[in-house]
């Protein structure tokens, strides 16, 4: 199969290859360059060069060498190819040691205090000092568990709907929408606000850092998604009234930024208020988030409508079922089925948006950080910080993400 | 009788309660500003707004009136929204085909960089890049020039400003050229629809869009200078550059984390675009006897088009809209200038913050209005 050819051209390839390759891997780790005798730029190219030479010697359709076989057809089936193959590669052998040495080699973790941060890396020790700052904002120290508390015990009342038994499966839809949003607030209401049952009162603007995102994230969700349902139902209205005031709401809220709506909630929505009549920051914010959100949720719930073909419609009404009766119990149950997908994406763009909370005063952990990065005794480590918070928001949203895929692919087949 | 009353009920009821919570509203409304002493109007926009805006694109002082702080600031974020625009199609398209590569390394490259700027709140983005990257540059005294005319520093971007002698005469001749690419273009079409021959478009309009400026300079009196930025020093320890653009680093670092995010779904709309193209397609085309160019160009591109363009606007839209984010680096976007400073200074919170979400709203109108026209355009028209 081989012509004795491409043999020679095979052992030259492959050397040339390895020549670049070492020739990059002692730079980039050793800090030796031994084309340094080659003018400047040549020098600089040479690597790229000898690799792409090497790559086009052993390129070839078919050889029987499987190794050989997936490489050519994986990442060099042509010379551009070659080329983006080669610059990839040496790109992350260039960028493996200083990130290596800034992350882990040259950084700090022991100590409690900015002394400790000697080396010229990352000083993680900033990271494990304020780290309850960061989760729990000011919210006391030795109170802490409250929070936790309260965070366990909504989830599993969460869970609590995957053990219903067959008679209580339908009972199901009005636990979830009606009941355990009541009793997720007082948890939360009761357990971290506290001043009652013995427990000391902690007033909202000590919330913060990162269990704030998931209280305001978890209100606005369990709250926007049944108002993102009814003004579904409304622009699908045949009732102009009711279809216009809909559209009317929808297209408002999904035009403006949510900054500027959470200014409105700060500024302009007290003013709108009765006098005596105080309402919380934190309330305000959610209030508005999930009126935002929901605008997005009546998109994709309509979405999930409109997907459903005529004629089950049409079934429900020969059955004489009226307009509730046949949302209830025909068409929103699949629908909502169908939309699970474009509603966990809803869900992810809410927790990214929640850091914005910060331009309003909450202490959110974007807001911690920046208060963290001020302070006079740990100035200068904010790359630090905002990449502890990157790689927290960017697993929990990829986790969001696979999720949504996951679910997605599950009730493809099922249709 | 009975059933038109039956519709008419449930509407009766539902402006009922958005009138009465909308008078509600209002009513208390009233009573706050009587009693805080504020009166409802738009009289202060002529007033004088006495403070400064750092960078604007047109002239400003703080002995302006309100409004044109106003037409500052919302020039300042439409800079940021076209530039973000800009980049991120760039950007966009290109991981979007890298997605579609048949090189491994190259497609997990592109699905990485996807999954990993989508997943990060855009906020902390542009935190990243303003409080964390960019400190990270030299100081202007000891900053390399880049291509030898222009300096990236902590301070800023600093670039060479162009000066342009009869830049009508140049732009006359650019929209001339439009045009005789557009009469060229509909000959053509005749041209090939009656007698079946072709013409080399591509290459008269390229030529009539590089001729015809090139002519503005040489007979037009059309002349292009730069100036490039200069180091000075303002104190002992203080360098900053003159001459040439210098572009802050909020602008910078915006417009970096705008587009570095926008394009990740930009990408994830143009991949769905291309693989939305059946292969039947493409081989049908092939079969006709068209060239992969003319397949690319006539088959493919026209109906991946029409999947992509619709939630690629959307993303423009929410680019645009994410802009706002600009208030909490203090780049003086209009949230920052108008919705802050300005409301700060009036106290007239109804107002500002009403004309700040107009704005953005009929931004928003505006493009979707563009969007569904062309989509009425470009859609299959089925017999």
């Amino acid at each position: 199969m081989i012509s004795k050819n491409f043999t020679t051209n095979l052992y030259l390839g492959s050397f040339l290859i390895l020549v670049s390759l070492i020739d990059v891997t002692l730079n980039s780790f050793f800090k030796l360059n031994f084309t340094n005798f080659l003018p400047g730029s040549i020098s600089f190219f040479l690597p790229l060069i000898l690799g792409t030479i090497g790559l086009y010697l052993i390129r070839s359709d078919y050889t029987g060498l499987k190794q050989l076989d997936i490489l050519n057809k994986n990442v060099n089936t042509s010379n551009f190819n070659a080329v983006l193959t080669l610059l990839i590669i040496f790109l992350i052998i260039k960028a493996i040691p200083p990130s290596m040495s800034w992350m882990i080699l040259d950084a700090n973790i022991s100590g409690d205090s900015r002394e400790a941060c000697t080396g010229t890396g990352a000083c993680w020790t900033y990271i494990k000092v304020w780290f309850k700052r960061f989760m729990y904002g000011m919210y006391p120290n030795e109170l802490h568990w409250r929070i936790n508390a309260a965070f366990i015990l909504v989830i599993v009342l969460g869970m609590a709907g995957l053990l219903a038994t067959e008679k209580l499966k339908k009972y199901l839809a009005l636990y979830y929408v009606i009941i355990y949003p009541i009793i997720a607030f007082l948890i939360i209401y009761y357990l971290i606000s506290g001043g009652a049952f013995g427990l000391e009162w902690v007033e909202t603007g000590a919330w913060g850092g990162l269990s704030l995102t998931f209280i305001v994230s978890f209100f606005c969700l369990i709250f926007c998604f049944p108002l993102g349902m009814i003004f579904a139902l409304g622009r699908r209205s045949s009732l102009p009234t009711v279809r216009y005031i809909s559209i009317g709401y929808i297209e408002f809220w999904r035009g403006v930024p949510l900054i500027t709506v959470l200014f409105m909630s700060s500024v302009m929505f007290p003013m709108f208020l009765p006098e005596d009549f105080f309402m919380d920051k934190l309330v305000r914010v959610i209030i508005a988030i999930t009126l935002f959100e929901a605008a997005y949720c009546a998109e994709v719930i309509r979405g999930g409508l409109q997907a459903l073909p005529r004629g089950q419609y049409d079934a429900a009404k020969s059955l004489g079922m009226g307009y509730w009766k046949m949302h209830i119990f025909v068409i929103l149950p699949q629908a909502l089925k169908l939309v699970i997908p474009g509603i966990a994406n809803t869900f992810l763009a809410l927790v990214k948006d929640t850091p914005l909370i910060f331009v309003v005063g909450l202490a959110e952990i974007a807001g911690m950080l920046a208060l963290a990065k001020t302070n006079p005794e740990w100035l200068g480590f904010a790359m630090e910080g905002y990449i502890f918070a990157s790689i927290i928001f960017w697993i929990i949203c990829y986790a969001m993400s696979k999720y949504s895929y996951n679910l997605e692919a599950k009730y493809k087949t099922e249709r | 009788m009975n059933n038109k009353f039956k519709r008419l009920i449930p509407q009766f009821l539902t402006l009922l309660l958005v009138v009465l919570i909308f008078g509600f509203f209002t009513l208390n409304a009233q009573v706050n500003m009587d009693n805080r002493g504020i009166d409802f109007g738009f009289g202060f926009l002529k007033q004088e707004a006495s403070f400064d805006i750092q960078f604007s694109l047109v002239e400003y002082d703080g002995l302006d009136p309100y409004w044109w702080a106003y037409v500052a600031a919302l020039l300042n974020t439409l800079l940021v929204a076209v530039l973000g625009i800009i980049f991120c199609t760039i950007i966009g398209v290109i991981v979007g085909v890298a997605r579609l590569s048949s090189n491994y390394l190259i497609r997990n490259t592109a699905a990485w960089y996807v999954e990993f700027f989508r997943n990060i709140p855009l906020l902390l983005q542009i935190f990243f890049w303003y409080y964390a990257a960019l400190r990270a540059l030299p100081l202007p005294q000891d900053a390399e020039p880049l291509l030898g005319v222009s300096y990236l520093t902590i301070k800023g971007f600093y670039i060479p400003a162009m000066i342009w002698e009869n830049l009508n005469i140049f732009l006359y001749s650019i929209v001339l050229a439009i045009i005789g690419i557009i009469i060229v273009r509909t000959y053509a079409r005749k041209l090939q629809e009656n007698e079946g021959k072709q013409l080399p478009v591509f290459y008269i309009s390229l030529g009539l869009i590089v001729i015809l400026p090139l002519l503005s300079f040489l007979v037009g009196g059309v002349s292009l200078d730069f100036e490039i930025p200069v180091i000075k020093q303002l104190s002992i320890t203080s360098f900053t550059y003159e001459g040439g653009v210098g572009l802050p680093p909020e602008l910078i670092a915006l417009t970096l984390a705008l587009s570095l995010y926008t394009a990740t779904f930009i990408a994830e709309c143009v991949r769905a675009g291309i693989q939305g193209v059946g292969k039947g397609q493409k081989e049908a085309a092939a079969s006709i006897g068209l060239n992969p160019n003319q397949i690319l160009k006539l088959v493919v591109m026209p109906q991946a088009l029409r999947i992509i363009i619709p939630p690629t606007t959307n993303q423009y839209l929410n680019l645009t809209k994410n802009s706002s984010l600009a208030a909490a680096i203090a780049y003086p976007d209009l949230v920052l200038v108008f919705a802050g400073t300005a409301l700060m200074q009036t106290g007239k919170a109804i107002e500002i913050v009403s004309i700040t979400m107009l704005t953005y709203l009929s931004l928003s109108l505006a493009i979707a209005a563009l969007m569904n026209w062309y989509n009425k355009k470009i859609e299959i028209k089925e017999k």
